[in-house]
């Protein structure tokens, strides 16, 4: 009675899951066997492995790199110090809030900023270094995509550091450990979970951008999202779209397992 | 358990109450079926109180909603989520939406208003005998250049635009045929080549344009020239109208090579729920006052002859807008190239924007 009672209970997560999770995914790597007028081909594999699709590839892979690097850094003091502010929970809403805001519209507002007439442009001229082209850079895309990831890099770094147990840092002091000895060998292994979460929550997507690269880049970087977005829409090149995303797909698998949780050495 | 199912129970009765709400509001505001008009068009591309116009006029509800391509307006239609009464495809598209059997014939008898359109923009080769499209507007693309920032520098043609002066100075409208269109016409090659190593020969020269470019947008390109972001842009004439009206320091040139004469026309989709009203708002548009009033908030250009007597004389002067002959004899129309063919387009399109500076 009781397994049959939790069988039940499954029936609308498993619905929702071959539904939506592996429907999908099977139909994608169904398409990618085909070419642009529907006949069964596997050109698309090779053609993912001419120069253009490995560069892309590479590109995007940095791309994706640099920006999860960039929230890292910033992240992860900002978590450190919400902990010890006193109210904690208003800093957090107000670091979560912007993330309410409609990504587009975000985007919309830094074509503004960065313009040449901008807000930022002028602050420059102000400080005596003089206007120079921000907007269409690397720069400016780095920096739009790290504002725009940053508290899903927060949120689960400041939950680990928030869970950590204070004795064990006063522990580290009185063993005569110094700050760095405590953070390196104490802070950082126990909030290393939350770091991976937030690496895999800002990587993954990254890896796949594709407005900003158009809005914010000018098309000058171009990312394996931007050309699924091509092949689907403009190309309708259903095939050379679908393959690109089984691979995208792939090594996001690999992301998660090379970064999931392993046995806790530690407690 | 049971506080499971009352949570459950509550969401459902709140669900119901909001769905009723949404559809007694409908119905009060006459949205019914039977008496709405869908209408699928390019964003910013109808003066909207003609809208509100037609509404009182026939009491009919129009719900609009807007694309910013053929491809994906196309896309949109064959999958059929929504049943778009009219939608406005540009000529190659609707060769392409013809082939798959995607649209019903227009009864001309519905549209007495038709004898209005020029004869020039009858009966062309993408649909002979306009048995599936009415003319909406037409144009060119060409350069919309800011005197501001270029100074005395002029522009007459393509190639002027590899000039190494102009480094990072202009912006492209992010279309494949477009930015290919304009490689093979800067070689003197057809916009419609279907030859690979000419058009491989125009990939390689884009390329050589790649230090000017400052980037590749959408039609952000607007809001861009208007703040004087860049000296140039490749646009639609459309575009480059309506900023020349509101500012002085824009020129637009139809380059020398030639470029591309582009239509756009009002069908009806297999889908739609209402053709009558559809027929209704065709003749609504081409009513000469409306089609004046339109093209004046719009910029392109009109296909309605009797339209153009409400116009300004000097905007309908304009060559650029409203070339003569012989200038229209160096534009082409864009053939539709074929699945694979556009394919290759965008391929080679794609690997331009992926070459560095």
């Amino acid at each position: 009675m009781r397994t049959n009672s939790r069988n039940f209970y499954l029936i609308p997560y498993v619905l929702w899951i071959a539904l939506f999770v592996v429907t999908p995914l099977l139909l994608v790597l169904y398409y990618s066997f085909f070419d642009i007028e529907g006949h069964f081909t596997l050109e698309n594999y090779r053609k993912f492995f001419t120069p253009v699709y490995l560069k892309m590839t590479l590109s995007s892979f940095w791309y994706a790199f640099l920006i999860t690097l960039f929230s890292l850094l910033i992240a992860y003091p900002t978590a450190y110090l919400l902990t010890k502010t006193k109210h904690k929970q208003l800093w957090l809403l107000l670091i979560i809030l912007p993330s309410w805001i409609n990504l587009l519209l975000k985007a919309y507002a830094f074509l503004g900023i960065f313009g040449t007439y901008g807000a930022a442009n002028s602050f420059l001229e102000a400080m005596g270094i003089g206007g120079r082209q921000i907007l269409f850079t690397d720069f400016s895309f780095i920096f739009v995509s790290v504002y725009i990831f940053l508290p899903f890099m927060i949120l689960p770094i400041f939950n680990s550091l928030d869970e950590l147990n204070p004795t064990l840092l006063d522990a580290s002091n009185d063993l005569g450990g110094s700050s760095w000895v405590t953070f390196k060998r104490v802070i950082f292994p126990l909030t290393l979970d939350g770091v991976k979460a937030g690496c895999q929550i800002v990587f993954i997507p990254a890896l796949s951008l594709f407005m900003l690269t158009r809005l914010i880049a000018g098309n000058r970087v171009i990312t394996l999202g931007t050309a699924i977005e091509q092949h689907f829409l403009v190309t309708q090149d259903w095939g050379m779209g679908s393959t690109i995303a089984v691979f995208l797909i792939i090594a996001m698998v690999l992301i998660m397992v090379l970064t999931g949780r392993r046995k806790r050495g530690i407690l | 358990m049971k506080k499971l199912i009352q949570a459950l129970a509550a969401v459902l009765i709140v669900s119901f109450a909001l769905l009723y709400i949404v559809s007694g509001l409908n119905s009060s505001q006459g949205y019914t079926s039977g008496n709405t008009l869908t209408i699928f068009n390019w964003g910013d591309y109808i003066d909207a109180d003609l809208v509100d116009k037609f509404e009182q006029e026939t009491g009919i509800k129009v719900i609009y909603e807007t694309f910013d391509s053929n491809e994906a307006m196309m896309t949109k239609i064959e999958q059929g989520g929504t049943a778009y009464d009219i939608a406005v495809p540009s000529e190659y598209a609707i060769e392409k939406m013809k082939e798959e059997d995607l649209l019903l014939p227009v009864d001309h008898s519905k549209i007495p208003n038709l004898k209005y359109i020029d004869q020039r923009f009858m009966d062309l080769p993408f649909d002979s005998g306009n048995k599936y499209s009415i003319p909406y507007f037409w144009g060119t693309v060409g350069i919309l250049y800011n005197t501001d920032i270029l100074g005395d520098k002029k522009i007459t043609s393509w190639n002027d635009l590899w000039n190494p002066e102009f480094k990072n100075q202009i912006l492209l409208i992010d279309g494949a045929r477009e930015v290919m269109g304009m490689g093979l016409n800067s070689l003197h090659y057809s916009l419609n080549d279907k030859n690979t190593d000419h058009l491989i020969e125009a990939k390689e020269k884009l390329d050589r344009l790649t230090p000017n470019i400052k980037a590749i947008v959408g039609d952000e390109i607007r809001m861009l020239m208007e703040n004087d972001e860049a000296g140039i842009g490749v646009v639609w004439s459309g575009t480059a109208q309506e900023l020349m009206w509101e500012k002085d320091n824009l020129e637009y040139v139809v380059p020398e090579e030639g470029s591309n004469l582009w239509f756009d026309n009002m069908v009806i989709p297999k889908t739609a729920k209402n053709p009558e009203a559809a027929h209704m708002f065709m003749n609504f548009i081409l009513d000469p006052e409306n089609a004046a009033q339109n093209t004046e908030y719009v910029g392109y250009s009109t296909p309605n002859q009797e339209a153009l007597k409400y116009m300004d004389e000097e905007t309908i002067s304009d060559e650029r807008f409203y070339p003569d002959e012989e200038m229209t004899a160096r534009l082409e129309v864009y053939e539709n190239l074929g699945k694979r063919m556009l394919a290759y387009y965008n391929e080679l399109f794609l690997e331009f924007k992926m070459h560095k500076k």
